[in-house]
């Protein structure tokens, strides 16, 4: 008896001792041959998240997989998988605009409870991406992605051009101010031409880059920048899907012939279906003075040799006439519904809330969402574009996120690229054109659209 | 004379120390099955892949074309709505103007490459030194990739660094940062003409060059010993000798053309604007970018009956010229 009695003793500390290394690394043991994929695109944030997902591979045991798709083909290719139940993803960082869609179809898990049960708070998070990335219907308690990647419309600008004595006296000497990062719209427009063209070290330069790309969102991503703060709104806020006279509204108008005024007068030549990529290359190369792009590009320009490090400057997307917003990109994390391995997904996203994780995504170049991370004091002074960054995530505003996005998408593109590139019509037209398009969609997702 | 081979079979019976071959259960059964029920055994796999991955998603679509399914609002009740589609699709000024887009680029890119192809093969059915090089470097282009000709064409028209610009500009004297190819609406839809023509003039060259070696020498021959000059052999004999194996390129392109998707796709998206949309691009945008399952159900069977009515016409007219 006193025999089984230590052989009892034994055997439970072995147990307790066993549960306590599960804790710490006996549950690598048991997750070994577990595998979770992420899918997301092919940008330079998504090589950082490689490289974070390590540690969590470390402490968990759980390869990590990725499949990462081009920007281009990103939202046909996932859509399609989210559409046919596949079983690629596990976790999938889905873009903003696809959350309405994902909740209502059920494509993503409802992470409620496990916010709850994991005492993870949305309050914790800066509020736009909240709303932006996890939220649906928009405004209301209901999360269906965690924000992993928060990130904004921006601008860059050649430091080292705008710095040169003999630029900054000819500027000066034409537009009777100093040349310095654009506030508003109209001083980017003439920063802008007045770089058109110009000869800078022996090599003839151009004034801005904006985006125009015609298939996917290019252009509307771009072109909303201006329409925001020349008073565009996607409907009237005391009336839901009441677009007539906010969409197609006189100051509306005149935001998009402004984005084709400036695409006519200021960029370089060949620019008539280009994108992010396009922006970079144009920028490296040395070809624009200033360029939009998304935040999450930023820190790979501060590291380029030939026009990094003090040769970059950046800026907030300028002002316009009736406002200052900029568009809102990003997107968040969540839980694939068909995915045959929930809870090792859920515990990817349990660790990936972590203040200690989100501390490195930010430092190793992913942009955090967690407010205690981006309201710390240092965090102005952690890059050069933080400060911008920050003040980027205010004032953020985002496209439809209906389930019938990709459609309302689709008919900006068309309706903005026809105006703007192809030199279709009135700026009017187009925008009266898009509500035309706008209602035929909604009415056919049910919708009551009211004209007035 | 024809001649015959006869294969002898061995008479086992007759052959000493040769048994006669026993025939297995199962030979003797496939043995009691008539010609036509082996015959319809080695083709019943064939028809049944045919049925699953042909037949049965057509008659699918062909349901799906009369609901309003919409992969992208699937939690949406799936409705019975008639010919709804159909008559959207044919009262939507945009699919119009696609289709117009298409014929335009289909007819002329055909034309050209009917003209370009048969000048080839012109050129490469006479002996030369180098014969056989140059059909292979102008076979090449045919052997490529739509990508990697989309992709790579996009580059040499890239207003600033891409030589054709560079190259008009030499001739011209105009800036080569002046124009675009793809970007501006007057000229992106010649550049996907003229790219597609770039691909597929040396297939249209392989079935004229097919024809060409069809004519008999005797008639050229003949021709000559008539003092036909070249010119009149060419409009009295070449041409019309031809005419069957050009019409069969034609048929061949113009419904390649009219599918044509990837090429355009890569070159300008169909833009600037919507101004190389064609309808495949439109379809395709419907289907999988817009997600309407139904009305890009509709679409792609107005399209399928449009080329089929069409290539039925033409298969007629392509059997009355052969008759001739």
């Amino acid at each position: 008896m006193r025999r089984l009695g230590w052989l009892r003793s034994t055997v439970a500390s072995a147990v307790v001792a066993a549960a306590a290394l599960g804790g710490l690394g006996g549950g690598q043991a048991a997750a070994q041959g577990k595998q979770l994929t992420l899918c997301w695109a092919a940008w330079d944030p998504a090589n950082a998240l490689v490289e974070l997902g390590k540690d969590f591979t470390k402490q968990s045991g759980i390869e990590m997989k990725y499949e990462f798709v081009p920007w281009t083909s990103y939202a046909d290719r996932f859509l399609n998988e989210l559409n046919s139940h596949g079983k690629l993803c596990d976790l999938i960082i889905g873009d903003s605009q696809w959350i309405g869609g994902a909740a209502e179809n059920k494509w993503y898990v409802k992470l409620n409870d496990f916010f709850d049960k994991e005492k993870i708070s949305m309050d914790d998070f800066v509020p736009a991406t909240v709303v932006g990335y996890s939220q649906w219907p928009k405004n209301t308690p209901n999360y269906w992605a965690l924000p992993a990647m928060a990130d904004a419309v921006g601008w860059t600008y050649r430091k080292d051009w705008f710095s040169r004595p003999e630029i900054q006296s000819a500027f000066k000497a034409k537009y009777g101010r100093d040349l310095a990062p654009p506030k508003t719209y109209d001083e980017l427009k003439q920063i802008a031409e007045f770089f058109q063209g110009r000869e800078i070290d022996g090599k003839k330069v151009y004034g801005a880059y904006i985006f125009t790309e015609r298939g996917s969102e290019g252009i509307t991503m771009g072109v909303t920048n201006v329409l925001y703060n020349y008073g565009f709104a996607y409907d009237n806020p005391k009336k839901a899907y009441q677009m007539q006279g906010i969409v197609n509204s006189a100051d509306a108008a005149k935001g998009l012939e402004f984005y084709k005024e400036l695409y006519k007068c200021c960029t370089a030549p060949g620019m008539t279906n280009a994108y992010m990529q396009e922006g970079l290359d144009a920028f490296k190369s040395g070809q624009v003075a200033m360029q939009m792009n998304w935040f999450a590009f930023f820190p790979g320009l501060y590291k380029d040799p030939n026009v990094g490090g003090d040769k970059i400057g950046f800026f907030v997307n300028p002002a316009g006439p009736k406002g200052h917003f900029t568009q809102l990109g990003g997107q968040g994390i969540s839980v694939v519904a068909t995915s045959d391995h929930k809870d090792d997904a859920l515990a990817y996203i349990k660790w990936f809330a972590q203040p200690a994780v989100q501390q490195k995504w930010w430092q190793i170049g992913g942009y955090s969402a967690l407010k205690a991370v981006v309201d710390a004091p240092d965090f102005p002074k952690s890059a050069a574009f933080a400060p911008q960054f920050l003040e980027s995530m205010g004032i953020v505003k985002d496209f439809w996120a209906e389930p019938s996005y990709a459609q309302l998408l689709l008919d900006m593109q068309k309706r903005v690229h026809d105006y703007v590139v192809a030199d279709k019509g009135t700026s009017q037209q187009a925008l009266d054109l898009l509500v035309k398009d706008w209602t035929k969609v909604f009415k056919e997702q049910g919708k009551e659209v009211a004209s007035q | 004379m024809d001649t015959m081979t006869t294969i002898l079979q061995p008479d086992h019976a007759t052959i000493p120390g040769v048994s006669k071959p026993v025939k297995s259960r199962a030979a003797r059964r496939v043995h009691g099955l008539s010609d036509r029920a082996i015959a319809w055994l080695f083709v019943a796999p064939t028809i049944a892949l045919l049925l699953a991955i042909n037949i049965f998603p057509l008659i699918w679509m062909i349901r799906l074309s009369f609901t309003n399914l919409n992969l992208s609002m699937s939690y949406l009740p799936l409705r019975f709505v008639g010919l709804d589609n159909f008559r959207d699709i044919l009262t939507d000024e945009d699919v119009w103007f696609r289709l117009q887009t298409t014929a335009q680029f289909v007819i002329s890119s055909v034309a050209l490459q009917v003209v370009v192809g048969f000048g080839l093969a012109l050129l490469i059915n006479r002996q030369f030194r180098g014969h056989s090089f140059w059909t292979t470097i102008i076979l090449l282009p045919m052997m490529l990739s739509p990508a990697v000709v989309g992709n790579f064409w996009t580059l040499l028209l890239q207003p600033q660094i891409g030589p054709f610009n560079y190259l008009i500009s030499l001739f011209t004297g105009v800036p080569t940062s002046s124009f675009s190819m793809t970007g501006q609406v007057s000229l992106a839809p010649w550049t996907i003409v003229l790219v597609d023509t770039w691909m597929w003039a040396p297939y249209v060259m392989l079935i004229c060059l097919a024809g060409l070696r069809s004519i008999p020498d005797y008639i050229y021959e003949a021709a000559e010993v008539d003092r036909a000059s070249p010119w009149r052999q060419f409009w009295s004999i070449t041409l019309p000798m031809t005419v069957p194996f050009l019409m069969l390129a034609v048929l061949f392109r113009a419904i390649e053309n009219f599918k044509m998707f990837d090429m355009v796709n890569l070159l300008t998206s169909g833009g600037p604007g919507s101004t190389t949309e064609l309808v495949s691009i439109s379809l395709k945008r419907a289907a999988f970018e817009k997600w309407r399952t139904g009305y890009s159900s509709a679409l792609a069977i107005i399209l399928f009956v449009t080329v089929f009515g069409a290539a039925n016409i033409y298969v007629k007219t392509l059997n009355k010229v052969k008759q001739r």
